[in-house]
């Protein structure tokens, strides 16, 4: 892959087709763990980790076992048991070599493995018919598209939480409102292309 | 007399009270990802019915022989075989409707709705009220789905399921069918959905 690749698959991954923002995967937690801005970047770094882990396994997988042995209509399962496997493995690891980091992220961790963002990238690499590097790199990269999301979202929603607005938005509505405008402010990237 | 009675409840409780997606606010991805047209919305809300009413039946019968610690791993196993089923079934049958559903087809696995029930419901009780509870509450995210994707079919594209509603005058807003009109619209409609329960509270209270 060259470096003008790179840089245009990671653009599109981080900026133009955003996870959250546009393709409307992962909402879940961009919803549900963006009230502070620490723990919605710590939820961040936590599902780009995993993100990049799930595409560079689901890739072996689906490469060395699902296709040689025609299997594909287990992709599924397949990928999703991989990925709950992982996330317990990750789990484990953290708890014993960084008991801070695992502290902070508590029961965000295990929930991970609901994240559509995850199985989402799993599947659209095979669909899209990446190659290992392609595969981690748009992993990795939407992971990173992830993180910037949910930390802008947080940091809004911080000021928010002072500002006066109707009673019945409390809570959801005005979180999705203020998505809805980061959501168009993203769309203005659309506009962009990139070499070829 | 009294158990039929108890099942209406249960049905109706998951289409009002407990829906899904209005009220305990779960399965957000699909919700706002495929509800641009009426006619998505109603085959990804069938969809998600049938795998819902299906896996909470076998959650169910097997509630008894699944070990506590390794319970969320054999219900994303149950709900992944039943979705890839309907996948393979919506391919052979449906092929135009599950091309435009995609990637969300395959999702279904991860959606909370299901897996929720599964461990909040059909874990704890007999096989036919968690079918039952599934096909409430399947009924309630369709209904959710399609009241999104009326408002925003009509405003972004002059449709409704496919027809034209308006003269050749009217000029659709199409954001409303892009990203953002998917947030403002399910952001809009649960502020109304919390405005009336306030206002029915208030009224209690008086």
């Amino acid at each position: 892959m060259t470096m003008t690749e790179f840089f245009s698959l990671s653009m599109t991954a981080i900026l133009i087709e955003n996870f959250v923002l546009i393709k409307f995967l992962g909402i879940c937690p961009f919803l549900g763990v963006s009230k502070k801005v620490s723990t919605a970047a710590g939820m961040g770094i936590a599902v780009t980790f995993v993100m990049a882990m799930a595409s560079a396994l689901t890739y072996a997988v689906n490469t060395f076992l699902l296709v040689p042995y025609e299997l594909e209509y287990m992709q599924t399962a397949a990928f999703i048991l991989l990925i709950a496997g992982l996330v317990q493995l990750v789990e484990m690891f953290l708890q014993k070599a960084i008991p801070a980091l695992y502290q902070a992220l508590g029961i965000y961790l295990p929930l991970i493995t609901t994240n559509c963002a995850v199985l989402g990238v799993a599947i659209l690499n095979v669909d899209n018919g990446y190659n290992f590097i392609q595969s981690v790199t748009y992993g990795t990269m939407s992971g990173v598209g992830f993180l910037l999301a949910i930390v802008i979202f947080a940091s809004v929603r911080e000021r928010i939480e002072f500002s006066e607005y109707p009673k019945c938005f409390e809570g959801f509505p005005i979180a999705l409102v203020t998505a809805a405008l980061l959501s168009m402010a993203f769309m203005g990237f659309q506009g962009m292309k990139l070499f070829g | 007399m009294a158990r039929r009675r108890n099942l209406v409840k249960l049905f109706t409780s998951g289409i009002i009270e407990n829906n899904p997606t209005f009220v305990q606010l779960l399965g957000m991805c699909p919700t706002l990802a495929v509800t641009t047209s009426l006619e998505n919305a109603v085959g990804m809300g069938l969809a998600a019915t049938a795998v819902l009413a299906c896996s909470n039946v076998v959650v169910s019968l097997l509630r008894k022989f699944i070990p506590q610690k390794v319970r969320i791993a054999a219900y994303v196993v149950i709900i992944a075989s039943f979705v890839t089923i309907i996948d393979l079934l919506m391919q052979a049958m449906l092929p135009a409707l599950s091309k435009s559903l995609g990637l969300y087809i395959p999702l279904i696995v991860v959606n909370c709705i299901i897996l929720a029930r599964a461990e909040s419901f059909a874990s704890k009780n007999a096989v036919i009220p968690s079918f039952v509870d599934g096909l409430s509450m399947g009924v309630g995210f369709t209904l959710a789905l399609c009241a999104i994707a009326i408002v925003r079919e009509i405003l972004g594209n002059g449709t409704l399921y496919g027809f034209k509603i308006f003269g050749e005058a009217f000029t659709p807003a199409s954001i409303m069918v892009l990203a953002p009109g998917g947030f403002l619209t399910l952001g809009l409609i649960i502020a109304l959905v919390q405005f009336l329960r306030q206002k029915a509270e208030r009224k209690e209270k008086n």
